[in-house]
């Protein structure tokens, strides 16, 4: 009971607490992320057809067809119903942003919690392969290691997810040591050493809930950068193959040769696809971020309650 | 009364922390140097007492509770428990002592986690020590919760910290310490930061802790009313030194050691709630990390005397006090005469001082003394003689006065004869 009301009540501190603006790019950015999540969920249902199907009731689709009433965003070359791999894209899109963000808290939080509490020699070698990796130039990063991992695991979501996650363990990495580097001096630590908690206690129960609230914030920022990286590797033709789910980054690719022959549709609907949902989770980061990060925080004035002294 | 077994038997513990010196500073080989934080402290804590620990700010009381914690490394002495000493404890023997030694803490809203309820926080305290059943660990902790006298307990048992006041966030912090069925609380300003309302009332909840489950106390404090009301002996602490230790009416009725003194003045308010330290001995804490000479004291001691451990650091802060009441051009002839006062900076008993003659200096330093005569520095002042072009000032070697019975208390000063077979001189 009392957790499920603690969830709601953090579910609802960025509306109750964000203002203006704030607010408003935190709702639009909202509904249409929800959108294309809805449309991932669903894309069974919501998608006319599969998006390798190249064929209804023993009758090809027509090649490059353009949009009519059977097809709504026309065929490209593969026979493919545009609008039905537009809608898949979007499961594949969440698919691999979720699992990466899963990895990166998976295993950016917990070296960022023992690294920061324990420090010495181990936080100074993880901080150094960090920062390499932060300064490697992220799109090149993101190249090695698809290569790398569509060796090991073909070119699966999880392979695509995991070089994705390479580029951003660091920044959850960072943020989560240096909180706990700022943590482990306050008071409820030393408490909790008192009481004669281990180090591993000390990490799971008293700080591990305190610093993980920035997550969220970076979770969400890094997601339409993430879109963008997977689209960008799809356009290079790497990561996901067509066959295997439907990408909107390698549809672009296939598209180029398109739009010279006046085939504009095959390139318009997925590239429309990938600029909402850049739009929408780059508004939903920047709303949480302004709601969270007290700095910026404007809270609406909430009225004073005295209480006397003996209910103290 | 017959005397109460001794719970706790600390014998000369120092606790010293390294200053960590700039990278540069490492490069170059400088030592830092290190803060003795406790310099050799002897004292028992007797079964049943309320021990009170009573001094300036950094006089190294927080770090002598966290030491009985085993929350601060010794750097040498002992802490007897039970037979057994802490300081040479493992890391898992002193977490099982921890059932037995507990700690409250001066913020009550910062010794507890924000994101865990009173329930949770009470109970982790039981958690980590091995009591599986959370059905049994609600239990207990609902009984801490009423013993400290928070209830109806289930207001409070899903609150989280922020959710209460002051008061009643130090009840959590006490009912976590005594969740276990310790012996020893440690309490490091326990109603510092209370309001005044509840101050008392904290206390006299601690008092009847006390009486009900056997507990001992070392309560800290830099407030010498709270610990009048509230400890059978007390002692005075200065620059990670005991001064003085004793009976709390003795001592308050017959202060010997002058920093005691100094601290009655201060504060004759016998109101724990409202006694603020508000006249100070003159003079600030010295630096930790480089105590003065013999007595540490001396620098602010009105009864000073001759072999309590002047130095040239005394010197210069006479000298700049001086200047302070000078005119600017007063003192630009005063300081042309005396020169650089940087040769003054390091605890010497025989320094050189001036560079525009001997008599110009000697001239000035005369004028000080006539000025104030009672000044103790110059009773510390062996002899000064003519040094080229100033004059060399030879002070009397100082002694480290060790603690010593005088009456019903031992006081660490030179003022009362060392009679004691006892040569337990800390350092
Ligand atoms: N972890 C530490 N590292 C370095 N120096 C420390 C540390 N803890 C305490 N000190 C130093 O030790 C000295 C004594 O500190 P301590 O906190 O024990 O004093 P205190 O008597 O409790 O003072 P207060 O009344 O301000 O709480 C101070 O000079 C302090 O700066
Ligand atoms: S030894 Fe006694 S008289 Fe001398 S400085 Fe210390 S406290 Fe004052
Ligand atoms: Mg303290």
């Amino acid at each position: 009971m009392a957790a499920l009301r603690r969830v709601l009540r953090a579910l609802a501190t960025p509306f109750t607490q964000t203002a203006g603006l704030g607010r408003w790019m935190l709702v639009i950015g909202l509904v249409i992320t929800g959108i294309f999540v809805l449309l991932a969920i669903f894309a069974p249902w919501i998608a006319p057809y599969g998006f390798a199907q190249a064929s209804a009731d023993g009758v090809d689709f027509p090649k490059a067809g353009a949009p009519s009433g059977e097809h709504w965003f026309g065929t490209d070359r593969l026979l493919f119903d545009v609008m039905s791999r537009t809608i898949w894209g979007a499961r594949t899109a969440i698919e691999v942003v979720i699992l990466s963000i899963l990895i990166c808290v998976v295993i950016g939080v917990p070296l960022g919690l023992v690294s920061g509490y324990y420090g010495g020699w181990l936080d100074r070698v993880l901080l150094l392969v960090m920062d390499a990796l932060f300064a490697f130039p992220s799109f090149l990063l993101a190249i090695v290691f698809s290569f790398l991992l569509t060796d090991l695991f073909g070119g699966s979501v999880l392979a695509v997810a995991m070089s994705l996650s390479a580029i951003y363990i660091p920044q959850y990495y960072r943020v989560v040591r240096n909180t706990t580097v700022s943590a482990k001096e306050a008071t409820y630590v030393e408490a909790a050493r008192a009481i004669g908690a281990k180090d591993g206690v000390i990490m799971r129960r008293y700080l591990f809930g305190n610093v993980i609230q920035s997550v969220p914030v970076i979770g969400t920022l890094n997601a339409a950068d993430a879109i963008l990286t997977l689209a960008g590797l799809g356009f290079l033709g790497l990561g996901i193959q067509s066959t295997d789910a439907a990408e909107w980054g390698h549809d672009l690719n296939r598209a180029l040769a398109d739009a010279g022959a006046g085939v504009w549709w095959t390139g318009l609907y997925p590239g429309l696809a990938i600029v909402l949902l850049v739009t929408g989770l780059t508004l939903v980061g920047e709303g949480l971020n302004e709601t969270l990060n007290p700095t910026l925080r404007k809270r609406r004035l909430l009225p004073v309650v005295m209480t006397t002294r003996e209910d103290r | 009364m017959p005397t109460k077994p001794d719970l706790i038997d600390v014998r000369d513990l120092s606790v010293h922390f390294g200053l960590r010196g700039g990278t540069l500073g490492r490069l170059v080989g400088r030592d830092a140097g290190v803060v003795r934080a406790v310099d050799g402290i002897s004292v028992t804590l007797r079964e049943g007492e309320v021990l009170g620990l009573v001094g300036e700010s950094g006089s190294g009381k927080s770090t002598f509770g966290r030491a009985l914690l085993g929350l601060a490394p010794a750097t040498s002495g002992t802490i007897g428990f039970d037979g057994a000493d802490l300081t040479s404890m493992s890391r898992s023997e002193l977490r099982a002592l921890r059932q037995s030694i507990q700690m409250v803490f001066q913020d009550p809203s910062a010794a507890l986690n924000p994101s865990m309820t009173v329930a949770e926080a009470v109970g982790d305290a039981l958690r980590v020590h091995g009591m599986k059943s959370s059905v049994e660990r609600r239990e207990r902790v609902v009984e801490a919760l009423e013993r400290v006298g928070l209830s109806p307990v289930q207001l409070f048992l899903d609150k989280y910290p922020r959710d209460l006041s002051g008061g009643q966030k130090q009840r959590v912090v006490l009912a976590r310490a005594i969740v276990m069925g310790p012996r020893v609380l440690v309490a490091d300003e326990p109603i510092s930061m209370l309001d005044m309302s509840v101050r008392a009332k904290i206390l006299q909840l601690m008092l009847d802790l006390k009486q009900d489950l056997g507990l001992s106390y070392v309560y800290i404090t830099h407030d010498l009313a709270s610990a009048k009301f509230f400890c059978d002996r007390i002692a005075i602490m200065y620059l990670g030194r005991i001064v003085e230790i004793g009976d709390t009416e003795e001592i308050f009725a017959n202060p010997r050691h002058p920093y005691t003194k100094a601290l009655l003045r201060a504060a004759p308010d016998p109101d724990p709630a409202r006694a603020v330290a508000k006249d100070l001995p003159r003079g600030e804490v010295p630096d930790a990390a480089v105590p003065p000479l013999g007595c540490s004291f001396h620098p602010r001691c009105p009864e000073a005397v001759a072999q309590c451990g002047w130095e040239a650091r005394d010197l210069r802060t006479l000298l700049e006090t001086h200047w302070t009441r000078r005119t600017p051009e007063e003192y630009d002839a005063e300081s042309a005469a005396v020169g650089s006062l940087d040769a003054l900076a390091r605890p010497d008993t025989s320094v050189h001082v001036g560079r525009g003659g001997a008599d110009a200096v000697r001239s000035i330093l005369d004028r000080i003394r006539d000025e104030e005569p009672d000044e103790p520095l110059w009773r510390g002042v062996a002899d000064v003689t003519d040094d080229g072009a100033g004059v060399r000032v030879d002070f009397h070697p100082g002694v480290d006065p060790a603690l010593r019975r005088a009456g019903g208390v031992d006081v660490a000063c030179v003022l009362y004869p060392d009679d004691s077979p006892d040569d337990s001189a800390g350092g």
